[in-house]
């Protein structure tokens, strides 16, 4: 099946300042026109493929970062959309700061810059369809396989 | 009269790029009481400033926020020439007045794309976004970055601009001016607009004024405040009039946000005719040493920098006072009554800017 011309985006700001967020909305947006990809932003969680996460992760939102990732249906894709969200930024230092998104979820594509411009943004959100690609294929196998061992 | 139940708003929600929570007790679809929780977004910026030295600290303190990211960097640095007594070159103070202005104006049209959105109006948001890309290839082409400008520095600006660039602003901004008038025919005269936003979200003059509103959703009611007209940067040296309308609703709001579009066009022009040749940028000799409170209008209304310095390179206090979080008392005053169905427009007409309220 090909399901990567159509994965559906939900994008969750972290604790990032802004910056990578409206890069994120801007490359949607018709100059840069990443829906031309197929991808759509949606604000549910669990009709969401790919989670672009913006800034990294402090106490208060990380079950709340946690929670966005556990109600996405499998397979998912996650893209670290800037340098906080990586590693944690000029904000690694801070006591609130625990670090980059990785600390909680697992993180598959990582987009820096600051703030990360779209030209790399929709970068991320190419390979992050090429993999979420992958992993449905997989998750195709696997059925196929569990469901010829169940008539065995 | 129903029965009373809380439905939760946020941190994850369509209508909101950045997370704030709100507890909307309801009753009958109605809005009684709405109990905001921030902190999502903390990420104690203030506390750098026990790491880094006062120099290095411009460029945290423009990452409080994306959006309004030059405002930032200007108020801070505006703090320490003051405690160090520092004459910034009028050549500097009108670039910083340029950059100050084409920030607002992309801030202005990203929220003006962001309420078009609230409304459901997705063509209109569209529109807005294409159009603030134009002020984002001119942050571009004078500072090389889109949203983080990283220019000022303490005594002066770091790059100046050339007269061929000023000439090349000035022919941009005429071609924004004619497409913001397109745009403003829709935002103020569409009928589907106007049943979202007329009458919805009253705050009064004295509401305003004692819940102590700020910026174009203070001027919206009424309410004459506007720090540009206290001359920091080179505003002193320009003329215009501060933008205000009597009505207090959301479509107030639509209104003085596009009119102070216009009036960005006029100073960016202004500043450009009158533009001095000159040095860009002061010696700073010396450690701060002393304590500034400094007040800057930002797109989003007034924001206050207090700065406190020992004589060494390390500052003992950073604070910033951001103009949402000054908003957030009035926000919850005028949800109160409030249809279930206009939160999210309401919510958009102040124009959160959590990042920079959660520092």
């Amino acid at each position: 099946m090909n399901i990567k011309r159509s994965p559906w985006l939900l994008h969750y700001d972290g604790s990032s300042c802004n910056g990578c967020d409206i890069e994120v909305l801007a490359s949607l947006t018709p100059v840069y026109d990443a829906e031309r990809l197929g991808v759509e932003n949606t604000g549910d969680p669990m009709q969401a493929d790919i989670l672009l996460i913006t800034g990294g992760i402090n106490t208060q939102n990380a079950p709340v970062v946690k929670q966005l990732y556990d109600q996405m249906p499998r397979p998912k894709v996650v893209v670290a959309v800037g340098i906080c969200a990586c590693t944690g930024g000029v904000f690694k230092e801070t006591y609130n700061i625990l670090g980059g998104a990785d600390k909680v979820i697992p993180v598959d594509i990582y987009v820096p810059g600051c703030a990360a411009r779209p030209q790399s943004i929709i970068d991320g959100i190419i390979q992050a369809r090429e993999l979420f690609q992958q992993r449905s294929d997989e998750h195709d196998a696997l059925m196929r396989s569990q469901k010829g061992a169940a008539n065995v | 009269m129903g029965k009373k139940s809380v439905v939760p708003f946020g941190p994850q929600h369509p209508v909101l790029p950045e997370p704030i929570h709100l507890d909307l007790v309801i009753e009958d679809e109605i809005i009684s009481e709405a109990i905001p929780n921030i902190g999502f977004i903390h990420r104690g910026l203030e506390g750098l400033v026990e790491k880094k030295d006062f120099n290095e600290m411009v460029y945290i303190a423009e990452r409080t926020c994306g959006i309004c990211s030059f405002g930032h960097g200007l108020g801070y640095v505006e703090a320490i020439e003051h405690v160090m007594n520092i004459e910034v070159p009028a050549r500097a103070r009108y670039l910083r007045t340029i950059w100050a202005e084409l920030g607002r104006m992309h801030s202005h049209l990203l929220w003006l794309g962001l309420a078009a959105d609230a409304f459901g109006f997705e063509s209109l948001f569209y529109e807005s976004w294409r159009i603030r890309e134009r002020i984002l290839d001119l942050h571009e082409l004078t500072c090389g970055s889109r949203l983080i400008f990283s220019v000022n520095k303490v005594g002066g600006v770091i790059r100046d601009i050339p007269a061929d660039k000023l000439a090349y602003i000035k022919d941009q901004i005429l071609i924004v001016e004619k497409e913001v008038k397109n745009i403003e025919k829709t935002f103020l005269g569409d009928y589907s607009v106007q049943t979202r936003s007329k009458g919805i979200g009253l705050l009064t003059k004295e509401e305003a004024h004692d819940l102590g509103a700020v910026g174009p959703f203070a001027r919206a009611s009424g309410i004459t405040a506007d720090l540009r007209t206290t001359g920091y940067a080179a505003y002193g040296e320009l003329d215009f009039e501060p933008v205000i309308s009597n009505d207090g609703d959301c479509y107030a709001r639509l209104d003085v946000r596009i009119r102070e579009l216009y009036q960005s066009i006029d100073l960016i022009r202004q500043a450009i005719d009158k533009i001095p040749e000159g040095e860009l940028e002061a010696k700073a000799i010396g450690f701060p040493k002393g304590e500034y409170f400094m007040r800057i209008e930002q797109p989003r209304g007034e924001a206050v920098y207090y700065v406190k310095g020992n004589g060494t390179k390390i500052l003992d206090r950073m604070r910033i006072r951001t103009p949402t979080f000054a908003n957030i008392p009035p926000l919850c005053e005028t949800l109160k009554g409030a249809d279930y169905a206009d939160v999210g427009p309401l919510v958009v007409s102040i124009d959160p800017c959590i990042s920079c309220t959660e520092r």
